[in-house]
């Protein structure tokens, strides 16, 4: 387990991927991911594309672990927007309107044989109904 | 076989207006000069489609559709119409007039995007330019907190790095910086990279504007950055002939949020004294400048207006949708060209869920899924025209393409059918 500063974004993969509709495989590729740097993949003892469960004060769920493109980072992890990361974030806004989705204290630790929830399931574990 | 040149581009605040589509058999098949979201733009708008309105998740005529969203609305108290910045212009126009007449709460995505940016501009006002200047003019363009490499990827060739200019010429005559907690695509092709620590570009802006004033700084480090390398970013600001600070959510999501526009505005301001500087948000949704823009005209506020005092009434942290939503003090929505359900915390998400949801959206999104009401339209600057503000606020006007699919209206002409009949009931 390690200790990141979660922010969340967009990235070029997103950007295309939703262009393929929000429950293709495709999109959920690109977006349950969490980027991490390569010393910190490192340190948790896995490999690039194995899962990982990201926990915050708010919640946790399970994405991909890939290694960042845009490192050095190290102690910070992103995930693209969408309903992955949306899943562990605050819903505070100190008067704003705005959520912090950048800059939240996280867990990471490996999740292998846990499942990534599609966008169907994973919305009816936070709404707990059936769509 | 049609080409059709000069098309503008609805996928992100820059509005690439150079886009060369091919038409054959009412389809796009080919896209020229677009960036990679753009071409996926372009071409997969046909994927996860819906075809005939529903109600309850079974399939419906437009009209009972319609009627049902009108019920849902004349009968709500205090509903939010939210969404808007992947619509035009004319019907986030229509919008405002339905907010208004049912005294619900008009909200856009700037809400979670730059709300903070309005906010922080509203309080210490801003200096900023056309993208035309930064391209002709400007000989520093600083990143702040933004990846347009990733969310913007023709921004730097087409407006500002790496832009052919009148009287900057290039790259070459230009010097890049980049701020940011990891280091982008984007940094990586900056003359100088700043990477600050998490939640501390408050901490940076206001030394930057220190060392810009007073020159020396007293602390050996701030947020994680040396002094002298602060110092050295300060004479390269004062030493060039026109900057311009562009800045993404970085600035407006992490600690600080509108305080942290606040102070770039108060660095911009400065530096204004030894040379011209000037900033820009870098807007995401490719109308979300418009939402603001028609906003304001209308009401007077740019997003969270609120109509249920019977005048609009704006105040950030409590008229906005995400703190409405948490308090789940709503009873019903209208999401217009939005997907709230995959884009806010799951409080947020939670209540929306247990307040009847009218959603009108060209695509499946996790929110149709929640929705009572799902009303199908046609894509602006694809199948339907209109207009769209560029992230500098220049209005242009998107194509019409090619034809929706059968029985598909845009969002306009089913706005204005809501807005009839409510009229008939409670106008």
């Amino acid at each position: 387990m390690i200790k990141v500063i979660l922010i969340t974004g967009r990235s070029l993969d997103q950007g295309i991927s939703k262009e393929y509709g929000k429950f293709s495989k495709t999109y959920m590729e690109k977006v349950a991911v969490c980027e991490l740097d390569a010393e910190d993949i490192k340190t948790l003892g896995i490999n690039p594309g194995q899962n990982v469960k990201v926990k915050t004060k708010y919640g946790e769920v399970v994405v991909k672990a890939v290694e960042s493109t845009q490192a050095p980072h190290k102690g910070i992890a992103f995930i693209p927007y969408g309903p992955w990361a949306s899943s562990v974030m605050p819903s505070t806004t100190e008067s704003t309107g705005m959520p912090s989705l950048k800059g939240i204290e996280a867990t990471i630790e490996p999740a292998l044989g846990e499942e990534i929830l599609d966008p169907k399931k994973l919305i009816k574990t936070i709404v707990g109904r059936e769509p | 076989m049609k080409t059709i040149s000069n098309v503008v581009c609805p996928f992100c605040g820059s509005l690439c207006d150079d886009i060369e589509v091919d038409v054959e058999n009412g389809q796009v098949t080919k896209v020229r000069r677009g960036c990679a979201i753009s071409i996926a733009k372009f071409t997969k708008y046909g994927e996860e489609r819906i075809y005939k309105p529903r109600i309850d998740g079974k399939e419906a005529s437009l009209e009972e559709a319609i009627d049902k969203a009108v019920e849902i609305l004349a009968n709500a108290k205090y509903p939010i119409l939210y969404g808007w910045s992947c619509t035009s212009t004319e019907a986030i126009n229509v919008g405002i007039e339905i907010a208004e007449l049912i005294g619900g709460v008009m909200d856009n995505t700037a809400s979670v995007c730059h709300g903070p940016t309005i906010i922080g501009e509203q309080d210490a006002g801003i200096s900023t330019c056309t993208l035309g200047q930064v391209k002709h003019r400007a000989d520093l363009i600083i990143y702040w907190g933004c990846n347009p490499a990733h969310a913007h990827p023709r921004h730097m060739a087409r407006y500002s790095a790496a832009s052919k200019g009148k009287f900057v010429k290039g790259r070459n005559e230009r010097k890049v910086i980049v701020v940011d907690v990891r280091k982008t695509r984007t940094a990586k092709a900056a003359d100088i990279f700043i990477q600050v620590e998490p939640n501390s570009d408050y901490e940076l802006l206001t030394a930057l504007r220190w060392a810009v004033k007073n020159g020396e700084l007293e602390q050996p480090k701030i947020a994680g950055i040396p002094a002298e390398k602060i110092e050295e970013i300060a004479d390269m600001l004062i030493s060039c002939r026109f900057g311009a600070l562009f800045f993404g959510l970085g600035l407006t999501m992490s600690a600080g949020k509108a305080r942290n526009i606040e102070a770039a505005v108060s660095l911009v301001r400065e530096l204004n004294n030894y040379t011209k500087f000037v900033m820009m948000p870098m807007r995401g949704h490719f109308n979300v400048t418009g939402a603001n823009e028609v906003m304001a005209w209308i009401t007077g506020y740019p997003f969270a207006v609120d109509f249920s005092r019977g005048y609009p009434f704006y105040n950030p942290g409590d008229t906005t949708v995400v703190d409405i939503l948490t308090r789940g003090d709503c009873d019903a929505a209208l999401i217009v060209a939005s997907d709230p359900v995959s884009g806010f915390p799951t409080e947020a998400v939670r209540n929306l869920a247990k307040i009847p949801v009218i959603t009108i959206d060209p695509h499946e999104t996790p929110t149709t899924m929640i929705s009572k009401v799902v009303i199908p339209t046609a894509l602006v600057g694809i199948e339907a025209e209109g207009s769209a503000y560029r992230m500098d606020a220049v209005p242009l006007r998107l194509k019409k393409l090619v034809d929706p699919p059968p029985n598909i209206l845009s969002d306009e002409e089913v706005l204005k059918m809501i807005l009839k009949k409510l009229k008939e009931r409670v106008g």
